[in-house]
C-alpha cells in the first residue's frame, strides 16, 4: 500500500508573547492509504495541533509533511485551499454544518469550492450518493437543526467524502455523541474504511480507539506509543450487544 | 467557484436577516433617493432657464449701447446713446453672416385703446426682429420694411397687453390704440412667449417700427438702446460676435486700449451666466446628497463587519472545505454590492417618485435624467465595493483554525 501521510521530524512553535510554546517537537509518523488511524493523547498533548497539520490548515515550523507525495510546507494559501478541497475531508466535533442550509446543500459544499468545474448535476449526484453511504438519503432536505446529533455528524462524514478524499481527518467525533450513537457513527467509519478510504481520527477516548485498527498515542508534543490494534472492535457488534441490553435494561428498571 | 454560486450564496446570507438588510439599504436608499431627486430639482432649473434664453431667438447677439458717465454718476447700459440706426445698417451690409439685424428703441409709456389703459413697454424695432426672435403673430400679420421705410403708425402688441387692452370677444385687429397720444393701428397679435432669462414678461410689450418710434415717440437725438443680430449659423456665432465687434470700435473711432461705448453679448455668453446659478445649486444639492449616500456606504461596513465576526466560523468552515481567500472575499464583497445596488434601485425609484411629487405639488420644474439615474446607481455600487472591501478582506485574511474555534 502506498503511502499517503508522511510526517518527519515535525515540529510546530507558537509565540505567545515573550514566550514559545513548542506543541510538536519533532513527529515523524507514516500513514498508508486504507489505514484507520486513533491519534489518542490528554489535551495538550498535541494532538489538535498534529490534527490541523495533518489537515493543511496549518504549516510545520520545521521538518517535512508530504502528503500524496506533494510537500506541504512549499505551498501558499491558495495550493492548500485546493489540498483541503480535494484530498482531505473534515469532521469535526461540533459537526460544523453550516444551519439553515439543507443536508443536501451541506454536503454539495466541497464541490462548490472545486478548482475543477463540477456542473450543478454531477455536484447534486455526488451528494445524493455520498448521504446515501452515510444512510441519510431520505434527510437530504432537512435542515441541521432537524436532525439529531448523529444524523448532523453523519451529514458531516457525507461532506467530507463528497470530494472523494485520499484521507478523512476526524477531530474528536464522538465528543458531544452518547455511546450508542458514537457506536453508530464508527460504524459508518469502519464501513467507509472498508470501501478503501484512509480515515486519521484524533480521540480521547480509548474504547473510541478500539473502533480503529492502528493507535498513536501522543504527549507533550511527541509520539510516545505507535501499535497496531490486535482485535479492533466491530461497531456492528457492539450495537447488537447495545440493543440486546436495551431490551432487558427496562425490566431491571421497573423491578424495584 | 463561479459568480453565479457566490451571489447564491451571498443573496442566501442577505435573505437570513431580511429586516437588517432592509435596514442597511434603506442608507442607500435615502442618499441615492435625495440625489435623484435633488438632481431633478436642479435640472429641471437648469432647463427652465434654457428655455428662457432659447426664448431668445436663434445665433443671436444683443449689442447694448455702453454707459455714460454723468456729473460723476454712472448711468446704465444704453444711456450713451452712441448706437445709431445708421450703426445697425452697417453691420446688415459689411458682415455677411450677420443675417438679420434690428435696430431697438425702448420707451415704457401709457397706452389707451377705446376706454381702457395700460402702462407696457413699447419698442421700436425692424421685421427682422421677429425672425431673429423667431416670434410669430397669433393673429394678423407683422409690420413690414416699407411701414418702417414710410415711419407708418402700425403696432404688434404682446398677448398680455392685447388682453388688458381689448375684451375677450373683441378682435384687436385693425383697432386703434393711442401711445402718447398718437394714434397707432393694430395689426397683429403676437404668440405667447413667456418670460425672458432675466424673468421680465415679454408678452407684456408693443412693438412698433423703430422709424415710427424715433419720429413721432422719442426725437432723433436719443441713441439707440440695442442692436439685435443673427448669425447665420451656430459656427460663426463668434466671428460675427468679433466682427461686430470691430466694425463698431472702427466707426465709433475708438483706439485700441480704451473703453469700448457698447457691450456685444451673444445668446451663448447670456445662456451660461443664466445657468450659472442654477448649475452652482445643482452641484451643492449633490454634494448633500453624495455626503448621505457616504454615510449610507457606512452603514453597509458596518453590518458587514459586524456580519464577518458572527460568521466567523462558517468561513473557517468554508476554508477548511477549500474556500480561497478570493472566495470568501467575493461572497462577502457580493452581499455589500448587492445591498448597495439594491439600494440604488430601490433609491432610484423612490427620488423619481419625490421628483414627479415635487413636480405636481409644489409646481417645480424637475426633470430626471438618464445620465443621473445611471451615475446614481453606479455610485451606489461603487460604494458598496468600497466600504465592503475592508470587511469582505478582514473576512478572508481569517486563520481557518482560529475561526474554526470560534464560539
Amino acid at each position: 500500500m502506498n503511502v499517503v501521510i508522511q510526517l518527519e521530524r515535525v515540529t510546530r512553535t507558537y509565540a505567545l508573547g515573550a514566550t514559545t510554546v513548542q506543541a510538536l517537537r519533532g513527529v515523524s509518523l507514516q500513514i498508508r492509504s486504507g489505514e484507520f488511524v486513533a491519534i489518542l493523547g490528554a489535551s495538550g498533548s498535541g494532538k489538535s495541533t498534529l490534527m490541523n497539520l495533518i489537515g493543511c490548515l496549518d504549516r510545520p515550523t520545521a521538518g517535512h509533511y508530504f502528503l500524496d507525495g506533494v510537500d506541504v510546507a512549499k505551498l501558499d494559501h491558495d495550493q492548500l485551499a485546493d489540498i483541503r478541497n480535494e484530498k482531505i475531508g473534515f469532521v469535526f466535533q461540533s459537526f460544523n454544518l453550516l444551519t439553515r442550509t439543507s443536508a443536501l446543500q451541506n454536503v454539495e459544499l466541497p464541490a462548490l469550492y472545486s478548482s475543477s468545474r463540477i456542473s450543478a448535476s454531477l455536484r447534486r449526484n455526488r451528494a445524493r450518493e455520498a448521504l446515501e453511504l452515510v444512510g441519510l438519503a431520505g434527510r437530504a432536505h432537512h435542515h441541521p437543526n432537524q436532525l439529531s446529533g448523529g444524523e448532523q455528524q453523519r451529514v458531516a462524514i457525507a461532506r467530507a467524502i463528497a470530494n472523494q478524499p485520499s484521507v478523512l481527518l476526524a477531530d474528536e467525533p464522538t465528543g458531544n455523541l452518547d455511546s450508542r450513537t458514537s457506536a453508530e457513527i464508527m460504524t459508518v467509519f469502519q464501513s467507509l474504511n472498508q470501501r478503501g478510504i484512509t480515515i486519521v481520527m484524533v480521540t480521547h477516548e480509548l474504547d473510541i480507539a478500539r473502533f480503529a485498527k492502528r493507535n498513536v498515542f501522543m504527549r507533550d508534543g511527541l509520539v510516545r506509543k505507535d501499535e497496531l490494534v490486535a482485535a479492533p472492535l466491530d461497531s456492528r457488534a457492539e450495537l447488537a450487544r447495545w440493543n440486546q441490553a436495551e431490551q432487558t435494561e427496562p425490566q431491571l428498571v421497573l423491578t424495584p | 467557484m463561479t459568480a453565479l454560486n457566490a451571489s447564491r450564496i451571498a443573496l442566501h446570507a442577505l435573505g437570513r436577516n431580511k429586516l437588517r438588510s432592509a435596514l442597511t439599504a434603506l442608507g442607500i436608499i435615502i442618499g441615492v433617493g435625495s440625489l435623484i431627486a435633488l438632481l431633478a430639482i436642479g435640472h429641471g432649473a437648469r432647463a427652465e432657464v434654457e428655455k428662457q434664453v432659447a426664448s431668445l431667438g436663434e445665433n443671436v447677439i444683443q449689442v447694448s449701447a455702453g454707459s455714460i458717465t454723468k456729473s460723476a454718476a454712472k448711468l446704465g447700459l444704453g444711456s450713451s446713446g452712441a448706437l445709431t440706426v445708421e450703426d445697425a445698417e452697417a453691420l446688415k451690409e459689411e458682415i455677411p453672416d450677420a443675417i438679420a439685424v434690428s435696430p431697438e428703441v425702448k420707451i415704457k409709456t401709457q397706452v389707451v385703446a377705446g376706454n381702457r389703459n395700460w402702462s407696457t413697454e413699447i419698442y421700436g424695432n425692424s421685421p427682422e426682429y421677429f425672425r431673429i426672435r423667431q416670434w410669430a403673430t397669433s393673429a394678423g400679420e407683422i409690420f413690414t420694411e416699407q411701414d418702417v421705410r414710410g415711419a407708418t403708425k402700425v403696432a404688434v402688441i404682446g398677448q398680455m397687453a392685447a388682453d388688458q387692452l381689448f375684451d375677450e370677444d373683441e378682435d384687436p385687429i385693425g383697432e386703434l390704440i393711442r401711445i402718447r397720444g398718437v394714434p397707432f393701428k393694430v395689426v397683429g397679435v403676437l404668440a405667447v412667449k413667456g418670460a425672458s432669462a432675466s424673468g421680465s414678461d415679454q408678452d407684456d410689450s408693443i412693438i412698433i417700427p423703430h422709424t415710427t418710434a424715433i419720429r413721432h415717440l422719442i426725437g432723433k437725438q436719443t441713441g439707440l438702446r440695442r442692436i439685435y443680430v443673427q448669425a447665420a449659423s451656430l459656427d460663426v456665432l463668434p466671428t460675427v460676435e468679433k466682427k461686430v465687434g470691430e466694425l463698431l470700435r472702427q466707426r465709433h473711432h475708438i483706439e485700441t486700449g480704451s473703453d469700448d461705448d457698447f457691450k456685444v453679448r451673444s445668446q451663448l455668453e447670456i445662456a451660461e451666466s443664466a445657468t450659472a446659478t442654477a448649475r452652482t445649486m445643482t452641484v451643492l444639492l449633490s454634494l448633500i446628497a453624495g455626503v448621505s449616500l457616504v454615510v449610507g456606504g457606512i452603514g453597509i461596513m458596518n453590518i458587514m463587519l459586524v456580519s464577518v465576526t458572527e460568521r466567523t466560523r462558517e468561513i473557517g468552515i468554508r476554508m477548511a472545505i477549500g474556500a480561497h481567500r478570493r472566495d470568501i472575499m467575493r461572497q462577502f464583497l457580493i452581499e455589500a454590492v448587492t445591498l448597495s445596488a439594491l439600494g440604488g434601485v430601490i433609491g432610484i425609484a423612490c427620488g423619481t417618485g419625490a421628483a414627479k411629487m415635487l413636480a405636481t405639488l409644489a409646481q417645480w420644474p424637475t426633470l430626471i435624467s438618464p445620465d443621473a439615474v445611471l451615475i446614481a446607481f453606479v455610485f451606489s455600487a461603487v460604494v458598496g465595493i468600497f466600504f465592503g472591501y475592508y470587511p469582505a478582506r478582514k473576512a478572508s485574511r481569517l486563520d481557518p483554525i482560529e475561526a474554526l474555534r470560534y464560539e
